[in-house]
């Protein structure tokens, strides 16, 4: 058996003169191939250029469009009529010369209210979502890496002190505040630092170590206990009590939608972490951060963004839904939501005011859900034998 | 143990043990232990090649992995150089982490597949510290053509390289930090008969360049004596036989050791003979009996195989054997 041959065959070439295929092209080659996904990325693309450019015609002292000019005399004209020029004063005068979409019971131009709120569901959407992202990634990611990691019983003691310590900041009891926040915070540290050197002896404050939950239970039980409400609700609820604004509206829309996204970066993590190449890097001696930015997350953000994708959809929607319901984003400002709901009581006197948002909303969402969808068939590597 | 007068091995195992928790039922009650390593002492000088086989699910894996310090083991101590790792914390292991590097079994799990082949070997180069950008970039360049791979490879992804190819990436990511130890965790079981060969006088090549010293995981006995100067035979958490590769191969002495060497097969036609696989099922590491570890599948086993441990006996030729029958 000895006598194989010593030298060293360099591989063939054949494959290292191929022509470079980069991730992307290889993704790009599986998603076009669906038909229905790719002109979903369209439509994707015309919202983005429509809510851009309707930004853009519909703000500054004096706008293209002003979506906000009431004229009276010209309400309810119906789609692609004229201006009656002899009733309009010289700064009514729509600068187009027609009503593309109609207007309103107040006069408004819908179509200038259309760009407006093509805006108010783009930043929604995304801002929403990019919450839920950001929260989704660094939960999902926490419990998937350090999951193991127990919360001991004097972490919780601390932090309980710490909280109470920060009540009583608040309220008369300014010094014992403060001594309870101290205290608080020493026993944190102090407990992390003895929890590292587990070896040594620490007689007497055994308790203090007890291993209360994981940080995978914790965060899971986080999850399971968001994903008990029902969210739409739970978002009235929570509207009702703030002042109502869009930032509110993002905000509240990303806080309650993050768990799908912790969820896929929490059993993509589980898996990725027992992966040889990660091992390596450990056994290299990189450090954690570097493991999770440059190792972790670009494998496991796939799924990610396509929950994303579809989560922008429903956050759009979850914004319509609470315009309609008069929830929303506060009456100047036009949403595709709140137009909507004041054309309803015009059904049958002007049914556009009801059908373009309506088909607007739709339009999008589904374009939204098919991209989404697109997506998440080509990047998975499982579903690739089926297209 | 006796005090040799030998020189300081580079690695040096005593008795280290890894036991896992079986947890069962509602509140997750630890139900049991899986014995993957119970009690294993071995050493390495620099330079030599151990090789370490045995079958599927022994814990040859897991004996890698705790020799890195990949896992903390239960019981035992671990010698780099002459220095205890067992303790050390993690930050105190990143200086030893450089001197110690693994070579996986699965060539495709093993690179990272959004990362180019020039970062991924990166990653150990820029960790030495003591090279510019324009100097890592000549180094990468090095080190691939050191493993057999044209230079231009570093800017292209992994998912473009066959598996040979990719065991190459790997072996120059390990070498990336300038170790003296290589764990080759079954580095050519994946690849293809003509590969393992390259592979093989790749190892061995750069063992002779840069000095290294290698503990080779396989299954395959063959390639495991091509390769290696010792040889230690793993069954279910135990060393079975421990000694010079060419002695164990020549005149096995264990049972297991024995079954094991009858079943290689020899390449001549007409040759085969008839091989009996021992009797019984593979015993599962969970809560093994008491006595040898063999005891089930042994021709030779008596009561006092399953009533007391048993100890691993020097033997005249320099080997240790862990059977009290064949000494």
């Amino acid at each position: 058996m000895k006598d194989f041959e010593k030298t060293i065959s360099t591989p063939g070439g054949g494959v290292l003169e191929a022509p470079k295929r980069s991730m992307f092209y290889m993704f790009w080659r599986l998603f076009r191939k669906n038909r229905t996904a790719v002109a979903g990325m369209l439509i994707f693309f015309v919202f983005f250029v429509v809510a851009i450019a309707g930004v853009l015609l519909t703000t500054g002292s004096e706008p293209i469009l002003d979506p906000s000019l009431v004229r009276l005399q010209e309400k309810l004209r119906p789609p692609f009529s004229k201006p009656l020029y002899e009733n309009l004063r010289p700064y009514e005068i729509p600068r187009m010369g027609i009503y593309i979409l109609g207007t309103d019971e107040l006069g408004r131009d819908v179509f200038a209210r259309m760009l407006q709120g093509a805006w108010v569901s783009l930043t929604v959407g995304f801002v929403a979502v990019g919450i839920s992202v950001i929260i989704g990634v660094i939960l999902g990611g926490w419990a998937g890496y350090y999951g193991s990691n127990k919360i001991i019983a004097g972490h919780v003691l601390g932090i309980f002190l710490i909280v109470l310590g920060t009540v009583w900041l608040f309220t008369d009891q300014m010094v014992s505040g403060v001594v309870l926040f101290l205290i608080g915070i020493f026993l944190t540290g102090f407990v992390g630092k003895i929890n590292q050197q587990s070896g040594k002896n620490y007689s007497g404050k055994g308790f203090l170590l007890f291993p209360v939950l994981s940080i995978d239970g914790l965060i899971t039980g986080l999850i399971d206990i968001m994903l008990c409400f029902p969210s739409f609700f739970l978002i009235l609820t929570v509207v009702a009590l703030l002042p109502s604004s869009i930032y509110n509206i993002m905000i509240i829309i990303g806080l309650t939608s993050w768990m799908g996204a912790a969820r896929f970066v929490r059993a993509e993590f589980l898996s990725l972490r027992e992966m040889d190449f990660i091992t390596a890097s450990r056994a290299l001696g990189v450090n954690d951060g570097r493991i999770i930015f440059l190792h972790m997350i670009p494998n496991a953000i796939a799924p990610v963004l396509v929950s994303a994708t579809i989560g922008i959809a429903t956050a759009i929607l979850t914004e319509a839904g609470l315009s309609f319901l008069g929830f929303g984003v506060p009456p100047p400002y036009a949403t595709w939501g709140n137009i909507l709901s004041n054309g309803k009581n015009f059904l049958f006197d002007a049914p556009w005011l009801t059908f373009v948002p309506g088909i607007a909303i739709l339009i999008v969402v589904l374009a939204f859900n098919l991209f989404g969808e697109g997506l998440r068939d080509a990047l998975n590597p499982k579903l690739r034998e089926r297209l | 143990m006796q005090r040799s007068l030998e020189p300081t091995p580079l690695l040096k195992a005593d008795g280290i043990k890894k036991y896992f928790p079986v947890k069962r039922g509602f509140l997750q009650k630890t139900a049991g232990w899986i014995k993957a390593v119970d009690g294993v002492d071995i050493k390495i000088g620099k330079g030599k090649i151990l090789g370490l086989v045995g079958e599927s699910g022994c814990g040859k894996t897991t004996l890698g992995r705790l020799i890195l310090k990949l896992l903390e083991p239960d019981d035992g101590r671990i010698f780099f150089n002459g220095d205890d790792l067992t303790d050390l914390t993690h930050k105190e292991m990143k200086s030893y982490r450089m001197q110690m590097q693994i070579i996986f079994q699965d060539p495709y799990g093993s690179l990272n597949p959004r990362m180019t082949v020039g970062n991924t070997i990166d990653e150990g180069v820029r960790l030495l510290k003591k090279n510019g950008r324009a100097h890592r970039k000549e180094r990468i360049k090095e080190l691939l053509s050191m493993v057999g791979l044209p230079g231009n490879v570093a800017d292209r992804y992994p998912h473009e390289f066959s598996g040979g190819q990719r065991q190459r990436i790997g072996i120059a990511r390990a070498l990336s930090v300038e170790p003296e130890l290589i764990v080759c965790d079954e580095p050519v079981s994946a690849l293809d008969v003509s590969i393992q060969a390259q592979i093989i006088n790749l190892l061995l090549k750069l063992r002779d360049e840069l000095h290294l010293t290698y503990l080779f995981i396989a299954h395959d006995l063959n390639v495991v004596h091509f390769i290696s100067d010792d040889l230690a035979v793993m069954y279910l958490g135990h060393i079975m036989e421990y000694g010079p590769s060419d002695t164990i191969y020549a005149s096995p002495l264990h049972p297991y050791t024995k079954i094991l060497m009858a079943a290689i097969p020899i390449p001549e036609p007409g040759a085969g003979k008839a091989f009996n696989p021992p009797e019984g099922d593979v015993p599962t590491p969970y809560n093994p009996p008491p006595g040898c570890k063999f005891q089930g599948r042994c021709p030779l086993v008596e009561d006092r195989c399953r009533q007391h441990e048993i100890d691993f006996y020097p033997t005249s030729d320099g080997r240790y054997v862990r059977c009290w029958k064949v000494i």
